[in-house]
């Protein structure tokens, strides 16, 4: 087999396991925020006993997080060392910046976020979970950052003397800031609340469906709902729509494989779902009329380029990439009416806590959340091929040119059965957090709250030293 | 003094940074098997680095990304070359990740033993491998023309490079221990302490063996030292901070001892780093072809952006390490909210 291929498959497969956790951590972490100041407002002890249990189960999301993300760092340099040679000056930048600013906010405060319900009071707990949540949004970013830079770069030029040809920065501003990043980061960012709220959901109407907890979960859902409705919606309307028109203006033969547009015309339609046929350039399926050219220029008439209008450019995998993208985009369509059927139902009288049915679709909705996170993920990787970067350098050119196929294959292998135990691991720990439930706050607050510190002064006092040294 | 020189010498000082911080927490699960015997003593020791062995794992990652944002060539030709080495090392680094967070989470005993077991091992294999590493730097490797290297796994165990990778484990084990020694008590204390002067004295005999090898068959540093003679105060003020450590170690006085140990293993890569300056890659197939700080720099456009980064950022990271290192100072101990 060609090592190339071994190792697009596995980047795509890493990268994409990753991805299921760095959106909850910052989702999640979002909420969890956000229960930390309700309680801090009301005092209420059921927030303070969430707190708990959902920070033990931000602990595993994270460590899966953090075990699988050190592995994107190194594989640039290890199967793709030609790229790594070529984007350094540019790319590397950014992703020193990512450990400088992101990783060490996470790292340093995750230990005070997860053991610090009994060490800290809950104004200093709080603001390590916000330091967390902060990191986790800070990486996020910069990866954004050097990804939107491979779909459209600027803000450089290539240097061939002396060899290798390398792209050298020419503006920090123009690199950080390309057409695509800011669109793409909020549709990033609002999709990962959405997975964090439609978690806390999940869990929630687990609960109220099992009768467990029943106090809890009703508070904590009816938290999660307004925001799972406002992220849904806004991120189809608002956010996805703008990264639309941004992937038009910028890369319009990338829109038009994700549409499977081949003749380029006005009015020109919306798949909801379809099938490309690339050997007969046909693209069949039911579709709504002049809803592309609506969403790309907001005007029906408006002319959308399509591939014939790019003769001679290299394409992606048309159908492959129409078939993610609209994964995404049906999915992501789709949560809107579940968000506003349980806003519905939650208005009239509370019905939904007694609904079974609609709590059920409730539980299931995370998971098909993730599904159309990674979707989206691989719509924004595949619709940049062959490109690794974008009308630039060629995915082949970037290859390690001395790997052999074996080496990836035996490496391919590893992470199979490395990640195939991770998931089995996580799943089944995480299972036993549900089932196990929010413990009773007598059992999880081993010492009493009024004597932690809950200030920096407090924290750095010498008079305190002692108290907090000798917890038990 | 260039650009890139400066950041030789900052990339130098996050490198010793990383080994200091995450080396002790590797020590720990190297003492791991041997010298924590029963659940809670496990768990003391997994709750003496509980806080910080994630922060600790940072400093490789920031090592990664600023070798490839400053020494692009570096970072590819080192990461492609030493391929199935450094998957071997992300294979260790999720597992210890992983036994590390897992552990605990089930009361079974044979959970428990197994994940000891793999916590005890992948800490052994990423102290082994690191080592490998480096005295694969130090020896230098295969690079050719494009600055590829050529060489396949067994290549990079030679004995050099695997009298490296023992003297890391002792090293590592021996700075653990100083660490455990200022966050255990009572019996577990003293059995730490029992241990600890054989593990100095392995480490010292095995980084003997180290200088006598070098000086013997790595010619390329020996000549850098003759001919410059002063940086000769690097290693030799690593002897004196192991002695320095040594003798804490006999008063009692655990805190400076284990300055003193986080003294020596960053000069001991200072040492190292002197002794390969300019070069960064040492090619044995020709020194035309050895990647040094000039010529496998990024433009300096991008090295100084990285340095604001740095002189931004750094403060920052600096402040809340410590932090969290005062925090949760003083001894560790088993309860609800823990490993």
């Amino acid at each position: 087999m060609d090592p190339e291929l071994l190792s697009r498959i596995q980047f795509a497969f890493t990268a994409s396991f990753h991805f299921i956790f760095p959106p909850i951590s910052m989702g999640l972490g979002l909420m969890l925020v956000v229960i930390g100041i309700i309680y801090l407002r009301t005092k209420d002890p059921k927030w303070r006993q969430l707190s708990f249990f959902w920070v033990k189960v931000y602990g595993l999301v994270f460590a899966v997080g953090v075990a699988t993300g050190v592995v994107q760092e190194f594989e640039f340099g290890m199967n793709w060392a030609d790229y790594s040679r070529f984007v350094g000056n540019v790319f590397g930048s950014l992703l020193a910046a990512e450990g400088v600013f992101a990783f060490f906010l996470e790292g340093g405060f995750l230990g005070l976020m997860l053991f610090g319900g009994n060490r800290l009071g809950p104004r200093l707990w709080l603001f390590a979970t916000l330091m967390v949540v902060i990191g986790a949004h800070f990486s996020a970013l910069w990866i954004i950052m050097a990804n939107s830079w491979m779909q459209t770069p600027q803000g450089y030029e290539i240097v061939s003397d002396p060899a290798p040809a390398r792209a050298v920065m020419t503006d920090f501003w123009e690199v950080v800031f390309t057409p695509s990043f800011m669109p793409r980061i909020l549709h990033v960012f609002v999709a990962s609340w959405t997975a964090g709220a439609a978690l806390m959901l999940s869990v929630s109407a687990w609960y109220l469906l099992k009768k467990r907890h029943l106090d809890l979960a009703r508070s904590n859902f009816a938290l999660a709902l307004p925001f799972f409705i406002v992220f849904t919606i806004g991120n189809v309307f608002l956010f996805g729509a703008n990264q639309a028109i941004e992937v038009t203006q910028e890369q319009p033969l990338k829109l038009a494989s994700m549409e499977g547009l081949w003749q380029g015309t006005t009015c020109a339609p919306l798949y909801i779902v379809g099938w490309v046929d690339e050997a007969t350039q046909t693209t069949t399926g039911i579709s709504i009329p002049c809803l592309l050219s609506v969403l790309a220029y907001f005007n029906p008439q408006a002319y959308v380029q399509g591939l014939n209008d790019f003769p001679g450019d290299p394409t992606p995998p048309i159908n492959l990439l129409f078939q993610v993208y609209h994964v995404m985009f049906g999915l992501g369509s789709l949560f809107v009416p579940i968000g506003l059927l349980g806003g519905l139902l939650f208005a009239w009288k509370r019905r939904i806590y007694e609904t079974r049915w609609a709590l059920w679709l409730f539980v299931v909705t995370v998971f098909f959340v993730e599904v159309a996170i990674i979707a989206g993920w691989w719509t924004a990787e595949i619709g940049r091929q062959p490109w690794v970067v974008y009308n630039v350098l060629l995915t082949a050119d970037g290859h390690s040119p001395l790997l052999t196929a074996t080496e990836v294959f035996l490496s391919l292998g590893m992470f199979v059965i490395l990640y195939a135990l991770l998931l089995a691991l996580f799943l089944y720990l995480l299972n036993a957090k549900i089932q196990a439930g929010p413990e009773p706050l007598e059992e999880v607050e081993t010492v009493d709250m009024s004597s932690l510190p809950d200030t920096f002064r407090d924290v750095f006092r010498r008079r305190d030293r002692a108290d907090v040294k000798e917890q038990p | 003094m260039t650009l890139s020189d400066v950041w030789f010498v900052l990339f130098v000082l996050i490198v010793a940074g990383y080994l200091i911080l995450d080396g002790f927490d590797m020590g720990v699960g190297i003492l791991h098997l041997p010298v924590a015997r029963t659940d809670t003593e496990r768990r003391t020791f997994l709750n003496s680095i509980g806080p910080v062995w994630d922060g600790n794992e940072v400093w490789l990652v920031l090592a990664g990304g600023v070798l490839f944002a400053v020494f692009p060539l570096v970072y590819a030709s080192l990461f492609s070359g030493f391929y199935l080495a450094f998957m071997l090392v992300l294979l260790v680094m999720i597992l210890r990740t992983v036994a590390i967070e897992f552990r605990s989470k089930e009361q079974s005993p044979r959970w428990r033993s197994a994940w000891d077991t793999v916590f005890w091992a992948a800490s052994v294999g990423l102290a082994t491998l690191l080592g490998v590493a480096f005295g694969n730097v130090l020896s230098g490797v295969p690079i050719n023309a494009d600055g590829n290297i050529t060489v396949s796994l067994l290549d990079l165990l030679t004995p050099f490079a695997l009298l490296v990778g023992a003297t890391t484990v002792a090293m590592f084990a021996g700075h653990g221990a100083i660490y455990l020694v200022m966050k255990t008590e009572g019996e577990l204390q003293e059995r730490v302490t029992r241990a600890l002067p054989r593990l100095l004295a392995a480490f010292f005999v095995l980084n003997t063996l180290v200088v006598v090898a070098m000086v013997l068959f790595q010619q390329q540093i020996t000549e850098r030292y003759l001919d410059e003679v002063w940086p000769i105060i690097f290693p030799a003020a690593a002897l004196v901070a192991l002695i320095a450590a040594w003798t804490f170690v006999r008063r009692g006085r655990t805190f400076p001892a284990f300055v003193c140990s986080s003294a020596m293993i960053g000069l001991l890569i200072v040492s190292g780093a002197i002794g390969i300056y300019p070069n960064l890659l040492i090619s044995t197939t020709d020194p035309a072809y050895n990647l040094t700080v000039s010529n496998a720099a990024s433009a300096d456009n991008t090295l100084t952006v990285a340095l604001i980064i740095a002189v931004i950022g750094m403060p920052f990271v600096l402040l809340y390490t410590t932090g969290v290192y005062y925090i949760f100072r003083g001894k560790a101990t088993v309860d609800s909210d823990g490993y």
